[in-house]
């Protein structure tokens, strides 16, 4: 029984490490300035919990093995324990995860305490059951009036996130239900709900935020490469959750520029 | 027989209503509670293999239950959450196991509060029965979530199951915390008054630490889940708005004006944080008793056990914030409530260590209950593994609400406690029934399970890393995430094998009553005061004896003397430590 119970811990072990040092299953590749340190963070826990994953589950299966009864007499170690070993490895353990606390709050900072610097792309997101709208603030680079009672979400864009026409900084706010980003522009986003919670989630930029009715939360982040990446809803908002979906088209500044012309010219 | 001499005692009652449906003894109440428990884990399982079929076939038709809708499945999930976290991990190893053992274990002959007892078991009925009852009523379960989360919790028409199925579901969880905290004022009373002669704080079995600190977590927790529940079901029934600030559904602006949805969840996460250890510290009790037992050693740094305990339940109603790290609450407070979580993961891991320090050395007897003990301990280091990644922010930005979640609190809170409660229910079944369970069945149920469970929850870690958002139930319509059904797949599969040898569990339950091996009054040679008395144990636990304790609860294999392990009772001469 000591053999079976030390080789299915061993199995599930070094099975589940397999797939996990193989990385079968991975982040996606990120393409956002914050990823790389992100994923650096990410990769150091990783190898830091493997290595007490493995000593912990594979010492567990070598004593209930070793030490079994196996009917043969002999003398069990009497012993209540040992302070010294007590004060050691709580001393180790409050550093590895004091440490590696330490180690990525700067990230944190960096992300979440700075608001965007000047001259970053200035861009409303709305989320609605269910989908995702994408305002920009046009040439006056002020976002315009909406109100509540002009909601109507069946008529999608301007009208669904109720923009209030006949304020003059509305005129040329542009409502997509689709992302445009100019790439290695940092991006000023303003989060929005207007009926339940939503979560902005876009794997490939490692980022994720909720969008909360009834506060409008700022974010960054700065997109590195040129490429269609998937928005998923992330947080639970009715039936439709799972359809929740939506795209960022990361392009160059000057198709940036001109699609947004387009958007534009098409209005007036 | 019943002393009159004793504290709290009462005559033995006659007659079927009383002995068994309304009666006051702890011990009947305790079985009580296990058997609801039974009934809520098997319909909990039932649940989410409906949820693990739908994700794989998700236009598949059932027999009985027809098409499962989007509605339909977070319905599921709704109640799967549900009735596990509540009706089952905070239902079987505190309320059940406890109430049977705790008053046995420090030499009581009851509970302090015997109507008390009752009362609460049966107002948790009427909370299991409530909720039951919103699968039935127009709209079906509601869709939130079991961490029903507002605006949508607060809102009647943000989807089918927000009508009368919400309130149901607040009202089952609040009569629910009602009954806790009659519960846990029972055990902390009982445990600080009615402990016998020599049952110092210092010699109480490290199952009674865990219930009594987990009772402690109830009473302050469960309060503040129950006003908050208040709380919504005003704002969803008279207009108030605690959660909902002016919100637009579907084009129909809502009267609600200046509410915060933040609220609710602080609320819900100071009360939900402190439920994860009230779900697992009694599970770890389990552990370290059958450990000790089963190794024939001391358990190794007592103290420190209990410390760690404490530590555990005092820094748990600290680190609720880490649930809300991506929820719009200042980073500067994620900083804090980051450190504190890493910091919650010390005690944890002494845990560990004196369980591996306990196993170092001693005569293993491999028996079931000391499988699903040593089961518990693995499943704990894996699901405790994925904790430091989820309580670092930065991190949490690509996993939080991933499967990377789902697979960490079910490998820890959910699998794990259920191994406590498995371990607990193989160790304890001969001293309630007289008779041992079948071992042979026994063991199947373990390997079949420690290697399914993995087999279902270790995969999640993956899905979770490559971005599978939770709470979908179709993943048809993000192109990423259908290239991860294969392994979604693999976890049906898997939950099929785990969920049929359950069902040898049940068997071999119910058997082993009738037909189980004879089992003496102490057939694991163990320590504590409910193997001193008789097999199933009298109505005042003790048959008019009060015992007196002379010794700490693990003293085994003890040089010099006669045996292998030395009574809580055996006379003082013996060695002391």
């Amino acid at each position: 029984m000591g053999l079976a119970l030390l080789c299915i811990i061993w199995l599930i072990t070094f099975v589940s490490t397999y797939f996990f040092a193989a990385k079968t299953w991975w982040l996606p590749k990120g393409v956002a300035a914050a990823a790389p340190s992100i994923d650096h963070q990410f990769a150091f826990t990783y190898v830091l919990m493997g290595i007490v994953f493995l000593a912990a589950q594979c010492g567990l299966g070598y004593l209930v093995w070793r030490y079994r009864d196996t009917g043969k007499a002999r003398a069990v170690s009497y012993s209540h324990g040992n302070t010294k070993l007590e004060v050691l490895w709580t001393t180790l353990t409050a550093i590895l995860f004091i440490g590696l606390n330490l180690m990525g709050s700067p990230i944190w900072a960096a992300e979440r305490f700075e608001p965007a610097k000047a001259g970053a792309v200035p861009v409303e997101v709305t989320g609605m059951q269910f989908a995702w709208y994408f305002r920009y603030a046009g040439a006056d680079g002020k976002f315009g009036a909406t109100k509540p009672d002009l909601i109507d979400p069946s008529s999608g864009n301007e009208a669904a996130i109720g923009l209030d026409t006949n304020d003059a900084a509305a005129k040329d706010d542009i409502v997509t239900g689709t992302m445009f980003l100019p790439v290695n522009r940092e991006v000023d986003l303003s989060l929005r709900a207007v009926d339940v919670i939503h979560s902005f989630f876009v794997p490939s930029f490692r980022f994720k935020q909720d969008a909360v009715p009834g506060l409008i939360i700022h974010m960054h982040f700065t997109p590195t490469e040129v490429g269609d990446y998937e928005i998923a809803c992330a947080e639970l908002c009715g039936l439709g959750h799972y359809k929740m979906h939506g795209m960022v088209k990361v392009v160059s500044q000057a198709d940036f520029d001109r699609w947004l012309a387009e958007r534009e010219a098409a209005k007036q | 027989m019943a002393s009159t001499h004793v504290v709290h005692a009462h005559a033995a009652p006659q007659g079927f209503i009383r002995k068994y449906i309304f009666s006051l003894d702890h011990k009947i109440i305790g079985l009580q509670y296990y058997f609801l428990a039974l009934i809520a884990v098997f319909t909990g399982m039932f649940l989410s293999l409906l949820m693990r079929i739908h994700l794989i076939w998700p236009t598949a038709t059932l027999p009985l239950i027809g098409e499962i809708k989007p509605e339909t499945y977070l319905g599921l999930l709704t109640m799967h959450g549900t009735i596990m976290v509540f009706f089952v991990l905070t239902t079987a190893p505190q309320s059940g196991f406890g109430n049977y053992f705790l008053p046995i274990q420090i030499g009581a002959p009851d509970m302090a509060f015997p109507v008390l007892n009752m009362l609460s078991f049966w107002t948790t009925f009427v909370g299991f029965l409530v909720l039951i009852a919103a699968f039935f009523v127009n709209g079906g379960a509601p869709l939130h979530g079991w961490t029903g989360y507002a605006p949508l919790s607060a809102l009647p028409n943000a989807g089918p199951g927000q009508q009368l199925g919400a309130d149901l579901w607040i009202a089952s969880i609040a009569i629910f915390c009602i009954a806790s905290l009659m519960g846990a004022l029972n055990f902390i009373t009982t445990t600080l008054d009615l402990r016998a002669k020599g049952m110092t704080l210092m010699r109480m079995p490290l199952t009674v630490w865990a219930w009594f600190i987990t009772a402690i977590l109830g009473l302050l927790a469960f309060g503040v889940l129950l006003s908050a529940g208040i709380l919504l079901l005003l704002d969803r029934n008279l207009g108030t708005s605690f959660y909902v600030p002016l919100v637009v559904v579907n084009g129909q602006v809502m009267g609600h004006k200046g509410g915060s949805p933040l609220l609710w969840q602080h609320l819900f996460w100071f009360f939900g944080h402190p439920e994860v250890y009230i779900a697992i510290l009694p599970g770890m009790g389990v552990a370290s008793q059958l450990i000790s037992t089963f190794s024939r050693k001391p358990i190794f740094g007592y103290r420190a056990m209990v410390y760690a305990i404490m530590g555990i339940g005092f820094m748990g109603f600290m680190v609720w914030g880490h649930h809300m790290f991506m929820s719009g609450m200042s980073p500067y407070s994620a900083f804090a409530f980051s450190l504190m979580t890493m910091a919650i993961g010390v005690p944890s891991a002494i845990k560990t260590f004196n369980w591996l320090g306990t196993l170092w050395g001693g005569k293993i007897r491999l028996y079931t209950p000391m499988l699903f003990a040593i089961g518990f301990v693995s499943l704990f280091v894996s699901g405790g593994l994925s904790g430091p990644f989820l309580a670092q922010p930065v991190l949490d930005i690509p996993l939080h609400d991933t499967y990377f979640v789902v697979g960490h609190f079910h490998l820890i809170m959910g699998v794990a406690a259920i191994f406590g409660i498995f371990a607990a229910t193989y160790y304890w079944f001969p001293k309630m029934f007289g008779r041992k369970m079948n071992e042979t069945l026994g063991r199947i149920h373990f390997f079949v399970t420690l290697a399914g469970t993995y087999a279902i929850f270790m995969p999640m870690h993956y899905l979770g890393m490559a971005g599978q958002t939770r709470r979908y139930s179709q993943f048809t319509e993000v192109a990423y995430q259908t290239k991860l059904v294969p392994l979604q797949t693999f976890m049906t599969y898997a939950a099929f094998v785990t969920i049929a040898v359950q069902f040898v569990f049940l068997f071999n339950l119910f058997w082993s009553m009738k037909k189980g091996e004879k089992a003496g009054d102490n057939p694991w040679e163990a320590t504590t005061l409910e193997w001193t008395t008789a097999t199933p144990p009298p109505h005042d636990n003790f048959g008019g004896r009060t015992p007196v304790v002379n010794h700490g609860p693990y003293e085994y294999s003890v040089p010099g003397a006669a045996r292998d392990y030395t009574m809580q009772t055996d006379p003082a001469t013996a060695p002391a430590h």
